[in-house]
């Protein structure tokens, strides 16, 4: 069994950063649009499925105007999601199914508290800003889809470049949970760390 | 430090410091799955950690409650997969007649008051209802727990909600959570674990209390406690009142993040419109509008008193031809008991479709799905759009579903 105080203290010997292309989930008229379900992230009809390879195809797969993600998901690896992300049911499928299509991190105004765990837990970087910087979400919502995103989890400093390049505040993720993620997971820090 | 409920329960659970924030290994008293999530949590532990994969086979537990028995190849072969690992690592199963896991945790006294308890069920944090810490998680967390008893847990803060007055029939526990989701709002809560007390929460049974906190994660909350009493304490089982039980109430001074004061003198019978639970009327507001189906069932109002409400008001009369009426009992032995006292057939004398014991409504087609525009009311806790088929899900108490199903239509008794 593992030392408990080291596993909690143990801070990455280096920064820990995350970037890709982001795609800011909004509806028609341009703003982010919240509360967004797990039954609308993957839907309940395809819950027996456990290969994490074929759940891609149904994410945001009920979801109005998005259903069409899973074929231009490809583009982008940064989602930038609105206030309480993930709602409702336990489903670890909702995130998988965003890892399957190469999704690397969520920056959300705010997560329902499952549905950051198991984004953690999948080895997603999950920040929310709602907290942090409360005219962030205008911000984001001004910004192109491919725009280039940088993601410091330790400090929850989002960069996204462009003309003008604009700066978010996130909350900082705990450094147990920047352990989780940059070990690709809760199964592969729990196999490095002997537990 | 004065601390509240869900503070003193994480204390007693970990070594580290416990202040809202902070992330701590939580110890777990119970860990469990069930049939949705379960053959994933199996899966992951035969790839990760196949040596030894079960921490304590003693508070371990699958329970089976989605789709009981199945009715889908993919059910069923998910549940024969939980029930094979099962065995082999001496793990109990109540099986596809046992009902809804949260329900029997607490019945059979598996969890009790001041416990720790995982399973990948988003509304298992209703063992509220008793003083206990219930954290429904997904199956890579449930995976971890049946490893090492332990998750990682970010404190969280407290928001106490003190209701007062008193609630006079129509009324009932749903419409008082039903009024605590609409002020609160679809994220209310978020990731925040709520503290209820004051009178009318006290004068609620065990069946009550359940309505109320499993209608948290609809406000985004983690969990809802409800200040235990010893009223609870005598109707539970002997079992989850025994010795293990720890009793945590809030310390004078303790710190919360709000305080929100619900009177519920005069409260009329509620309903949440389509699309999102949070989004509350009164029934007045939509009465009359026409419905094709009645779901009285589930987690939320599952229980023994949610059946006798709906039969009382159903005594004598028929469900009006054309409307279907669906009754699922959260429980096997809430289903003896229904069934002993004559509720069951008195339902059934109205013209219910007495269903099988577990979750109803909310997974995947146990009890049947809606159909595009079909109209249905449920006693239920979601209401999503196409979460329960193609139609729109109205939710409401087991008295206004009964009192509904009479006429075809959205009404309440006076």
């Amino acid at each position: 069994m593992n030392d408990w105080g080291s596993l909690v203290r143990g801070q990455p010997e280096d920064k820990a950063v995350v970037s890709g292309n982001l795609c800011v989930i909004r509806d028609k008229a341009g703003s982010l649009i919240d509360n967004i379900d797990t039954d609308q992230i993957y839907h309940n009809a395809h819950l027996a499925v456990t290969r994490v390879d074929q759940m891609g195809q149904f994410a945001f797969g009920n979801l109005p105007g998005w259903e069409h993600f899973p074929k231009i998901a490809k583009e982008f690896q940064v989602l930038i999601v609105g206030r309480n992300f993930g709602a409702g049911s336990s489903r670890q499928q909702a995130v998988d199914c965003l890892k399957a299509l190469g999704i690397r991190a969520i920056v959300a105004e705010s997560f329902a508290p499952i549905y950051f765990r198991n984004a953690i837990n999948s080895g997603l970087a999950a920040l929310s800003f709602g907290k942090r910087q409360k005219d962030a979400r205008d911000l984001v919502e001004a910004v192109q889809d491919g725009a280039v995103a940088r993601i410091e989890l330790e400090s929850g400093r989002v960069l996204i470049e462009g003309a003008e390049p604009v700066v978010i505040e996130a909350e900082p993720l705990a450094p147990l949970l920047v352990s989780i993620v940059k070990a690709g997971g809760l199964f592969d820090y729990a196999r490095a760390s002997n537990w | 430090m004065p601390s509240t409920i869900i503070e003193k329960i994480v204390a007693r659970h970990t070594r580290q410091p416990v202040r809202p924030g902070s992330v701590v290994w939580l110890e777990l008293d119970l860990v469990t799955a069930r049939d949705f999530g379960g053959a994933n949590v199996v899966k992951h532990l035969q790839t990760y950690f196949p040596d030894r994969p079960v921490a304590d086979a003693s508070k371990t537990l699958f329970t089976f409650d989605c789709q009981v028995p199945a009715n889908t190849i993919g059910y069923a072969d998910n549940q024969q997969t939980c029930r094979a690992f099962a065995r082999r690592w001496g793990i109990r199963v109540y099986d596809v007649d046992a009902g809804i896991g949260s329900h029997v945790i607490i019945d059979e006294g598996h969890c009790v008051a001041g416990s720790t308890v995982v399973g990948t069920d988003s509304h298992l944090n209703l063992v509220g209802a008793i003083g206990a810490l219930g954290l429904g998680m997904g199956d890579r967390d449930v995976a971890f727990a049946f490893r090492t008893r332990k998750v990682w847990f970010k404190v969280p803060e407290t928001l106490r909600v003190e209701f007062t007055g008193s609630l006079e029939f129509p009324a009932t526990a749903k419409d008082l959570a039903l009024l605590f989701l609409s002020k609160l709002g679809p994220a209310g809560a978020l990731g925040r674990v709520v503290e209820f007390s004051g009178a009318p929460v006290r004068s609620l049974d065990l069946d009550g209390r359940i309505t109320l906190s499993s209608l948290v994660t609809e406000a985004g909350g983690v969990a809802g406690i409800v200040e235990p009493d010893e009223s609870l304490l005598v109707e539970l089982p002997a079992a989850a009142s025994g010795r293990d039980a720890t009793v945590f109430l809030p310390d004078e001074g303790a710190k919360y993040s709000e305080t929100i004061r619900l009177d519920v003198s005069g409260l009329r019978p509620k309903v949440s419109l389509p699309g999102n639970p949070a989004n509350v009327v009164d029934v007045a507001e939509v009465e009359g509008t026409k419905i094709d189906s009645v779901l009285i069932g589930s987690c939320t109002n599952g229980r023994y008193g949610d059946f006798a409400a709906a039969a009382k008001v159903l005594a004598g009369r028929k469900v009006k031809p054309g409307v279907m009426l669906k009754v699922a009992p959260s429980t096997r032995s809430i289903y003896g008991r229904l069934l002993r006292d004559g509720i069951l057939a008195s339902l059934y004398e109205s013209g219910a479709i007495i269903v099988n014991q577990g979750c109803a409504g909310c997974a995947a087609g146990q009890v049947g799905m809606t159909g595009r525009k079909e109209v249905q009311i449920s006693t239920g806790n979601r209401n999503f759009y196409g979460k329960q088929g193609l139609g729109e899900t109205y939710l409401a108490s087991p008295v206004v579903a009964a009192y509904s199903a009479i006429f075809g239509e959205i009404r309440s008794p006076e």
